[in-house]
Order: structure tokens, then sequence, then C-alpha cells
């Protein structure tokens, strides 16, 4: 049989029908297709996916057992190293790691492992185990501290229940999840799915106490006399702004806020849920990045008629994952590439009524490897807007780096962490966004990951 | 967790509730603030800490129905539970003894200074409280300031209790009077504090003010809370809520408290009709 070159990809709902709930895009494979698909993997000798992969999921493994049609198995054997499957394989940027790596891709298409992986773990979700998910509880280990429920802290306290660890995260906020729940919107993470897998991470034993703010309330020093160890995870809250005038007018958030109110507080369910937001007919998205698509996605859903994504360099700069960017243009979010916003003015209530932006053109390769957008001198236009979101990143949250004065950070206020994530304070280990600033689910869940293994190593 | 274990109304439209929350009285101090969730479906509302109790394991909240949220918030009765309560919440006040302080409360800033005062006065203060709301009925925490103050000073708009005037005419009245004042704290509407640093900075008094700007998560990630002061912006949340009141850029506050208002009223007839009409 002739080697298929191209994967299948999975069914999408019509852009008519999506823009107008929250509902998923993507379909999700037949259980016809996923076998189809899987069947395409070669089963490498030395596969070189799970090098790509930061939680090292036994990727040919668990295809091989989708091809011979066994969704269970293969789920349980996914679900060994990574306790948040049906999540990775929906936001996980699979074509920069493990599928990236796939050898199919030399020659056509790699094998859609992110589809599968999302197949499998939707089929699990959908057919409740008789016996399987209830974790064996060893002997009750020492106690662990982790602080946040986002995936860095799910993945540690997933990984050492299992080793029989008795672990308790803090979370801050009311609702479990970090950014998860918070930042990724409802159609392209639905809750309830999150919802799932953090009910499995606690059938492990994993203990989760939210409304509380580590720091305030109790601090790493007072964790330390009760927990053995201590792992922060507590994400990058803190926006940027780009400090230009007019970005206090109303109508300006940060992608924070704006994503906070829709998706954690459900702004979008009005006056059913109580707090508020206003979305004008015209909205400008700053950003390039993940947050600012599902933040213009999202304004569409919301009601906007014309939403723009400002960018100051071009399409192929921007770090917006491909495919999210390519829903973003068939919705029909307009990009101005090429765009810096100067300056925002205000209608006679005070209400941002328009962008001042400079036109850019690319320079250089800056250190990134990216070229540099440079400005053009008298190139200022105005455009009509009356919402702006600004979508240009965060910093690590700088509340417990505030609160713990021995724990050492960057001067940009990363937590300062060894190869094995331990921090300046023996016992204390971190990982994900506080000490990367705004990255990817993944590689949060690798740190949260590599640190289960050192505490249980501390510990042993 | 989070029971409501007492519950008095103050008048018409302010309550005192005391709740059971030994984790945030434990580590609470003054000048900090709670975020309240009074069910899952409400706001996230930031209520300042009113007074604390570590022995017994209570904080205590002023509030008034100004909004949906806290309309049911005051649906919760005694014995009831709030679905979720979050702090120690922000900066605490710098308490040391500066010589005089001039404490300033009005409206339900009065109950909000308590801890302050208090705070203040056992470090070794001499404290002059001065207090002022429309009228006697909107007069709360009298009782409980006058004893843990050195002097109190009563104003009402239409004269009422206390002086006919406003607070800031007290403290026209002190400054003049050649008394010496190291600080004034200022706790109410955004008005009055605006006044009163008005007051206070050609006599180079150092004054602080305790901003509530519209919160959400209310730990430093949304910035909805942003607020000018001296050119900079900062997160009410967690730089404040107390800043050095003279660099406070007080209109850039006034109009980020507005942008809701509409949807608020939308909210809270909503709620009215929930609750049924009570």
């Amino acid at each position: 049989m002739a080697e298929k070159k191209i994967r299948l990809h999975m069914a999408e709902r019509s852009v008519e029908e999506r823009v107008k709930d929250f509902n998923e895009v993507p379909q999700g494979y037949t259980p016809e297709q996923a076998i189809e698909e899987a069947k395409r993997c070669i089963q490498c000798k030395n596969p070189l996916c799970i090098k790509g992969c930061p939680v090292e999921v036994n990727i040919p493994v668990f295809i091989k057992l989708v091809a011979e049609g066994k969704f269970a198995e293969a789920a349980e054997k996914i679900k060994e190293t990574n306790a948040l499957p049906a999540i990775c394989g929906r936001v996980c940027p699979q074509e920069e790691q493990c599928e990236k790596e796939c050898i199919l891709g030399k020659r056509g298409e790699s094998i859609a492992i992110g589809n599968l992986e999302r197949f499998v773990a939707d089929w699990a979700r959908k057919k409740p185990s008789p016996a399987g998910h209830k974790a064996t509880l060893l002997s009750q280990r020492e106690r662990v501290a982790i602080v946040g429920s986002g995936p860095a802290g799910l993945t540690c306290a997933g990984d050492l229940a299992r080793m029989g660890y008795q672990v308790t995260i803090f979370e801050s906020l009311h609702v479990t999840g970090g950014v998860l729940t918070y930042g990724i919107p409802e159609f392209r993470l639905p809750k309830a799915i999150v919802n799932l897998e953090i009910e499995y991470v606690k059938s492990l034993g994993v203990e989760i106490k939210t409304d509380m703010l580590v720091g305030n309330v109790y601090t790493i020093q007072e964790l330390l006399k009760e927990y053995k160890a201590v792992f922060i995870g507590s994400g990058a809250g803190l926006p940027k702004f780009m400090n230009i005038p007019g970005e206090n007018l109303d109508g300006v958030y940060s992608a924070n806020e704006y994503l906070f109110r829709i998706n954690m507080m459900k702004a979008w369910q009005f006056p059913e849920y109580l707090t508020p937001i206003k979305i004008g007919k015209r909205v400008a998205v700053v950003g390039g990045g993940n947050v600012a698509m599902d933040s213009a996605r999202v304004s569409l859903r919301m009601g906007a008629e014309e939403v723009y994504i400002f960018y100051r360099r071009t399409q192929e700069e921007m770090p917006a994952r491909i495919e999210e960017i390519k829903r973003a243009i068939e919705e029909g979010i307009i990009f101005k590439i090429l765009t810096l916003p100067v300056k925002y003015h205000a209608n006679a209530s005070g209400w941002v009524s328009e962008a001042e932006c400079r036109q850019m053109e690319l320079g250089e390769p800056d250190a990134s490897g990216r070229r540099r957008p440079v400005e053009i001198p008298n190139s200022d236009f105005r455009i009509q807007i009356d919402t702006v979101v600004v979508a240009i990143g965060n910093l690590p949250n700088p509340l417990i780096p505030q609160n713990t004065p021995a724990l050492k950070t960057e001067k940009w206020g990363g937590v300062i962490i060894t190869e094995e994530g331990l921090t300046s304070i023996p016992g204390v280990y971190a990982g994900g966004d506080i000490v990367r600033g705004a990255a990817t689910v993944i590689s949060a869940m690798g740190d949260g990951k590599r640190a289960a293994k050192a505490i249980a190593a501390l510990l042993d | 967790m989070n029971r409501i274990i007492q519950k008095n109304k103050i008048n018409e439209n302010i309550f005192r509730i005391v709740i059971d929350a030994p984790h945030i009285a434990r580590a609470a101090k003054p000048g900090q603030f709670v975020v309240v969730v009074p069910t899952e479906k409400a706001e996230r509302i930031p209520l300042t800490i009113a007074d604390f109790d570590r022995e017994k394991g209570t904080i205590t909240i002023i509030f008034q129905i100004v909004g949906a949220t806290t309309k049911v918030l005051d649906s919760i009765p005694a014995g009831g539970e709030i679905a979720h309560l979050l702090g120690p919440l922000g900066t605490p006040s710098h308490i040391e003894n500066y010589g005089t302080v001039v404490v300033i409360g009005g409206g339900v800033g009065i109950a909000e200074i308590y801890p302050a005062v208090k705070a203040l006065k056992a470090i070794g203060n001499e404290v002059i409280t001065v207090i002022g709301a429309r009228n006697r009925d909107l007069l709360i925490f009298q009782n409980e300031l006058s004893v843990v103050s050195c002097q109190l000073l009563v104003t009402t708009d239409d004269g009422s209790a206390g002086r006919k005037g406003f607070v800031s005419d007290e403290l026209k009245d002190i400054i003049a009077s050649g008394k010496k004042i190291d600080l004034v704290l200022a706790v109410g509407p955004v008005p009055m504090m605006r006044v009163c640093c008005e007051v206070t900075k050609p006599h180079g008094i150092k004054t602080v003010v305790s901003l509530n700007p519209i919160m959400l998560d209310a730990t430093g990630m949304c910035g909805a809370c942003r607020v000018q002061v001296g050119g900079k912006t900062k997160f009410a949340c967690v730089d404040g809520p107390e800043f050095d009141g003279h660099q406070v850029d007080f209109a850039d506050l006034v109009a980020r408290l507005k942008p809701f208002k509409d949807m608020e009223k939308r909210a809270l007839d909503h709620v009215c009709r929930l609750l049924g009409g009570k």
C-alpha cells in the first residue's frame, strides 16, 4: 500500500455558524478517521516525536493502540505521563514540538499527533473506565504544597500524587484551572473539559483550596513549616501596557481583563452572571500572539462588527499558532500589519473613539531573530474604533516574589531556578510562566513534571 | 467556611457583617481588603476589612447596597455562607508614630478607617478623627471611633448631627488653629478625598488616600484598577489601595469609575426580580 502523504484533517464548523456562539470550532475525529490517521504512523525504531514532547508522552505506542482500535488502552498510555491530554490535544503547539520531529513530515505531512491525542482523551472521557481511574494510593508519603492550579501546578500535583505524596494546591482565584479557565476562551478549550481533567487530578488524591492567595494568607516560609516542599506555579499575571497617551480611557482593556470578564466571570451571559463588559462595534486588538487571536475572535462572538489586529511586524513574525491565525482570518478579522498605535483619542464622554497609528517597515533582524520593526516618519494615520484590547504579553505575577525576599528573581521578574526547577530557597521549586514569562501550556506542564521528579528525589 | 455569624443593619442601606474566616483574620492588617463573591454568578467585589479578631477568627465588613452584587450579598442572612472570600489583599497601611494624625472618614469610609485609627493610636499617635455624612442617619461607627480616637469631630451636610458642613471644613479649622499635623489619612468618596488633598497641599501636610477603582481579580492580574500616581501607572489592588494623595490623578480615577454604570443598573434590576422585589 502506498504511503499516505497527507494527514486527515478534523471537520470544522462553518464560519457563519461558529462566530455566533462560543462552541468549539474543530469537531474531532470519528473513530474510523482516528484509526485511518493512526495507521499512517510508521512506528520508527528510534522515535523522534517523544523527544519533541515536554512531558514525554509515549507517542508511537499510543498511536499503535489507536490503529488497533484499542482506545481505552491508548488513553491509559497517554495518562502515564500526561494528566491533561484533552487540554494538550487542543492547545499544544504540536507543529513546533512532537509533530515537527515526525519523520513523515520530511516527505509529506507529519502524523496528526495532537488530533489523535484529542480523540483518545475525548473518547475516554465519554466512556468512563470501570476501575482504571482510581489511583492506587500508596502509603501516604510527605505533604507537598503547590501554588496555583494552572497547567504547571496541576501536572506537578498529579505526578506527585501518583507517587503517593499528599498534595494540596492553593489557588488564589475562586475557580480552578488558572489560564486554562480565565485565559483561553470556551470555543478553543471548553471549560467542561478543563473541569473534567481537574476532577481527574483530584481523583488521584490532590486537594485544591480556592480563594487562597499564597504570599498574603500564608507566606512561602509558613508553608514550609507544614509541607516538606513547595512548588510555585503562580503564572504570568501582570499585564503589559504600552504606556501611550489615552491607554487609560474607558473602553481600553488589558487582554487579561477582557478575557477574565468573559471567560472566568461569564460576562457573555450577562445579566444572569452579574459581571458586565462593554464591547463596541469596532474593536482593535493590539498584538500578534495567541491571546490577541483569542481576544479578536471573542470580540466577534460578543457582537462586534469589525475587529482589527494591530501588529507592528508582519503576519510571518506573529507568535500565534498558524491554525489560530488561519481561523481568525477565516472569521473575518482584519489584520493591520506593520501598524503601531501611538495614541488613543476619546469622544465627548471620555470613551475611546479613535486610534492614532504609525506605519512601520521591517529592518534588520533583532536578538530574537525576527526582523525589527522600524517607524516610517510622517506616516501617522487614524482609525475609528470604540474598544481596544491590549494583548502585548504578560510578566510574571510579582506578588509572591514581593512577599518572599529570599526568592531570587531576574530583573524582569522571572523566578530564577536550576535545571531541576529548584529556586534560591531549599525545598521550594518553581515552573511555568512565573519562571518563563508568558509561554505555553505544555512548557508549563513540562516544568511541573520536572519539578515533581526533583521533589520526589529530594524527599526519597 | 465564610459563614456570616452576625449581621446588623446600621441604617436603611448600610450593613455590618461578621464573617468566620480564621485564615484571613490571622493575616489581616489595617488598610487591607477582601474580595467577596456572594454567589457563584455574582461579581468579585472589593470590600475593606473594617475590623478583625484573630482570637475569634473573624473579620468585619461594612457594606452599602449600591448595586447588584451588594444586593445579593445582603440577601444572605446571618448563618448563611458567602460563596467565595479572598484576602487579605493590598498593601497594609503604614503604621508608625508620626506625632499628630488626622484621620478622615466619609460615608462607608467611616467604617474603613476604624482599624487604622486603632493602630495609629496604639502606637502612640495623637489621633484626631473627623467623620462626615449627608445626615445623622448615615453616620456610622461613631461610638467605636470615639473610644479609639483622642478627639472625634462630626460633620453632616444638613447639620442634623455635629457641625453643619463638610469634613474638609473641620480639616481647614484644625490647620488654621496652628496645630502641627504630621499626617492626614482620608478615606471616603472620591470628591471628599480630592478636596482634603487640595486643603493640605499648600501646607505641605502629607496626605494618604485609599482608592476604590473597579477591580476584578484584585491580585494584580487584570489591570482594571490602574490609577495614575505621580505620572506613573499603578495597580490599586497590589500597589495600593493607599497612595500619596498629592500625587493621585483624581480626574482619571473618576473617569475610570463610570464605564459600566448603565449595565450595573440592568444587573440590579435583574437581581431585584430574582429576589422578588425585596
